[in-house]
């Protein structure tokens, strides 16, 4: 120790710090800056970080619907929306995620407990009845389930009078949505939730969405409608027996 | 509006004593209540084209609220005296006190509420038929309800209260500014009822522990900057030449929150008349973000935060200098350095590239050090006074809360390793985890500097009952024990069944039945929960006696007696 027996050691140095309290504030920003920087930054430009896949399309303004009353009911606190690969997950649910399938999520909702399953891919595991049953009174159709029924989204109206803001300001963000989308946004959001609709245009502009009645009620758009479309579209953008994973290796 | 008039031309009967000064309204007092005025006039406008009825709800609420604002500056400044606070009365600080009493209120409050609402989930995840089916009862909205209550309001304001006591005392200044303080603890209260009513009325921004929407993030903002300036102008005002172990550790959280919060917060609005907004990050940049935000949400709010409080009144309860001046200088820049990186152990195994997740790893793994750094130098102040631990229940609180912290601090870095995280990640061990250092470090330590705060505030011998701290001490000492230890089990348990292969090779159990085991654990936790709220009941009881007590401290006696 050296240093020590000197009378100007390191130690003596820290008081600059501690009595000069503008010194003391940059310090710690230096400080805690580094590591945010070097984490997040790359992800931005680093092209590896999202893999080049096909079919991944934005979200119409139907399931983007859905996914809000999704966000809104919290059920990013019991279900994740990430497949780890893993062998017990990948049997489980399906392949495991990839970085390009909630490339379009704002928020992200990959979750962190897993008091329900993961519903990464849950898209056309169960019919819509299932879907509108199962949210109506979950141990209906699963007995053991700890899950909150959400009987009211069948009977509430879906408020999307201005889905079309929401899908601009989207775009402006940077979420591919063409003026032809925005401008048809709410005719898109009704010709997807009508049963036998001509969902031609609608299925140009969003390649593989399922037009439909979801929720088992002809008459109203309901937010069961919006959130069972939503989920019914949940890892189904991407065909895995066309998907490459050795092209993407990172 | 006849307040309003008397603006310009003060009301002589409210000038000062004989012979004292002219009353003037400073242009703070006059400013903010002229901001607050078009607050109010603004949150009307926004009301009526709100386009939803909970957003018009919290429009008017904020007009409501900004007119008592307006009304209560007015009424204090005919109230108050010609002449500004003094600084100083026969050579000592005047100390500005009301703001601390406020949040230490408060925090006992909104702990009670918030230990409350986590019972009600625990025993909805072990009772479904609790969630009652309606929207506002559920569980997914009464979640975020419970964390934000527990961390930012209970939280919020123990760490508002006790930096706010701290650096005046160490300064040996009074705090900066008049209204300044006060907005500081009513501003962020007012936060909380917004944020909280909002969760329960389906405004969220569905980020964890970063729920509220854009408008009430932005109100945070202008609190919290206000909260540094106090805070820092009352360090520039400091007798002392340096500034106290503490204070670093209160100015790291300060300016640490802000840049997360501005980070995590970086949302677009769909327009004024909405509270939805959607965030500029997306996918796995979005998720890095949020736990960068969310891991140091506990690295600065939940441990640099509460390490300040642990170099305060554990010396000052002790009445023992602290252990080592050389390690906390290693523990604090160590650990402000080392906390930032460890973000990405949330996310091991999911498509964030490997690269973040072993630096996350890495980071999660040497953080250990200094936790345990900062836990020693903690525990080794009772050198030379463990015999304390015997008899001042205080102290024992808050020495149990530096043990929590280094077993936390240590299963921590534990869960981080990859393959561990492969098991405990989305399982219960997490909520474990998360609870041995809440309850145990967070909320004992906080519970410690309140007990010691509140006779100090209150100018009063001793608490109302040492007897009574000792039955809150060992009850939600047994809470604790049993939450985290069901939890170990029911995560575990939950972890090994997911990944179960029979010997023909096929998962052995589906998901619903790992649900079904995990019913008994649900319920000693919730029972847990439940030791835990009733010991902050006897806490709220014995603070309310200890404020009421009619006898004062003399200025004779010791402010720490020991009991026998």
């Amino acid at each position: 120790m050296a240093t020590v027996t000197h009378k100007q050691s390191l130690w003596a140095k820290h008081a600059f710090f501690e009595k000069n309290s503008i010194w003391l504030v940059f310090g710690i920003l230096i400080v805690i800056a580094i590591g945010g920087l070097v984490e997040i930054v790359p992800l931005f430009y680093l092209k590896s970080t999202i893999e080049k896949v096909s079919g991944v399309r934005p979200w119409t303004p139907l399931e983007l619907a859905g996914r809000n009353i999704y966000v809104r009911e919290g059920c990013y606190n019991c279900h994740s929306q990430m497949v780890r690969p893993l062998r017990d997950e990948v049997e489980r649910y399906g392949h495991y995620s990839l970085a390009a399938e909630s490339m379009y999520d704002r928020p992200f909702q990959w979750g962190s407990k897993r008091t329900g399953p993961d519903l990464a891919r849950v898209g056309g595991k169960y019919s819509d009845e299932w879907q509108r049953q199962h949210l109506a009174n979950p141990r209906s159709v699963v007995p053991g389930s700890i899950m909150p029924g959400y009987p009211f989204l069948a009977e509430t109206p879906l408020d999307a009078d201005h889905i079309a803001e929401d899908l601009k300001v989207n775009a402006l963000l940077g979420v591919p949505y063409s003026e032809e989308m925005i401008a048809d946004a709410q005719a898109d959001l009704r010709t997807q939730a009508t049963q036998d609709a001509d969902a031609t245009a609608l299925q140009a502009r969003y390649p593989g969405a399922q037009a439909r009645d979801f929720d088992g009620n002809r008459t109203t758009i309901t937010e069961a409608d919006a959130l069972i479309a939503y989920l019914q579209a949940l890892g189904t953008m991407v065909d895995f027996k066309l998907y490459e994973d050795k092209a993407n290796v990172r | 509006m006849q307040t309003e008039l008397s603006l310009g031309q003060p009301d002589p009967a409210a000038k000062g004593p004989a012979g004292g000064p002219q009353k003037s309204m400073t242009y703070g007092e006059g400013g903010l209540a002229f901001l607050f005025a078009m607050l109010a006039l603004g949150a009307l406008v926004v009301a009526s084209g709100a386009e939803s009825q909970a957003y018009a709800f919290h429009a008017y609420l904020s007009a409501l609220a900004s007119i008592v604002c307006v009304f209560a500056i007015l009424n204090r400044y005919v109230d108050r005296p010609a002449a500004r606070p003094a600084l100083e009365i026969d050579g000592k600080p005047n100390y500005n006190f009301g703001p601390v009493k406020f949040a230490t209120i408060a925090a006992m409050v909104w702990g009670i509420a918030g230990f409350l609402v986590g019972v009600i989930i625990a025993f909805q995840l072990a009772f479904p038929v609790l969630n009652l089916d309606l929207p506002w009862t559920a569980f997914g909205r009464l979640r975020p309800l419970h964390t934000s209550a527990v961390i930012f309001a209970f939280g919020g304001n123990v760490l508002i209260a006790t930096s706010f006591y701290v650096v005046q005392r160490t300064c040996r200044a009074r705090l900066v500014g008049d209204l300044a303080p006060w907005f500081v603890v009513l501003g962020y209260n007012f936060f909380i009822v917004i944020a909280g009513t909002g969760y329960l009325l389906g405004i969220t921004q569905g980020k964890e522990y970063a729920e509220p929407e854009w408008y009430a993030d932005l109100w945070l903002t202008i609190v919290w900057v206000t909260y540094f300036c106090v805070f820092i102008g009352t360090i520039w005002r400091r007798k002392e030449p340096h500034i106290y172990v503490a204070n670093w550790f209160y100015l790291a959280f300060i300016v640490t929150i802000a840049v997360l919060h501005l980070g995590n917060n970086a949302t677009v609005p769909v327009s004024v008349f909405s509270p939805k907004s959607y965030i500029v990050w997306s996918g796995v940049q979005d998720a890095m973000v949020q736990w960068w935000y969310g891991h140091n949400a506990v690295g600065f709010f939940l441990t640099a935060g509460f390490l300040a409080i642990m170099y305060y009144f554990i010396p000052k309860r002790a009445d023992r200098p602290v252990y080592s001046y050389r390690l906390s200088i290693i523990h604090f820049w160590a650990l402000i350095f080392l906390y930032i990186w460890a973000g990405p152990h949330h996310l091991h195994y999911t498509a964030l590239p490997d690269w973040a997740q072993t630096l996350g790893m890495t980071f999660s793994i040497m953080l250990w050090m200094p936790s345990w750094g900062g836990m020693i130098n903690g525990l080794m102040t009772l050198s030379g006074a463990w015999d304390k631990l015997r008899t001042d229940p205080v102290l024992r609180l808050m020495v149990v809360s530096v043990a929590f912290y280094g077993m936390s601090t240590f299963e921590g870095p534990l869960m981080s390793v990859k393959s561990v995280n492969s098991l405990s990640h989305y399982t219960d061990w997490t909520i474990g985890h998360v609870h041995s250092g809440a309850l145990g470090w967070v909320a004992y330590i906080s519970f410690g500097a309140i007990y010691c705060l509140v006779p100090w505030l209150w100018n009063k011998r001793e608490l109302y009952s040492l007897k009574l701290v000792n039955w809150h001490f060992w009850i939600s000492t047994i809470g604790i024990v049993f939450y985290i230890s069901a939890m170990w089990v029911a995560g575990i348990l939950q972890g090994l069944m997911w990944r179960a292969y029979t010997s023909l090779g096929f998962l052995e159990y589906s998901f619903i039945e790992t649900v079904e085991a995990m019913h008994p654990f649900y319920v000693i936790r919730a029972l847990g929960g439940v030791l835990f709220l009733v010991g902050a009941l006897l806490m709220a009881f014995n603070i309310y006696m200890t404020i009421r007590e009619p006898e004062a401290a003399s200025a004779a006696t010791p402010s720490l007696v020991p009991a026998e």
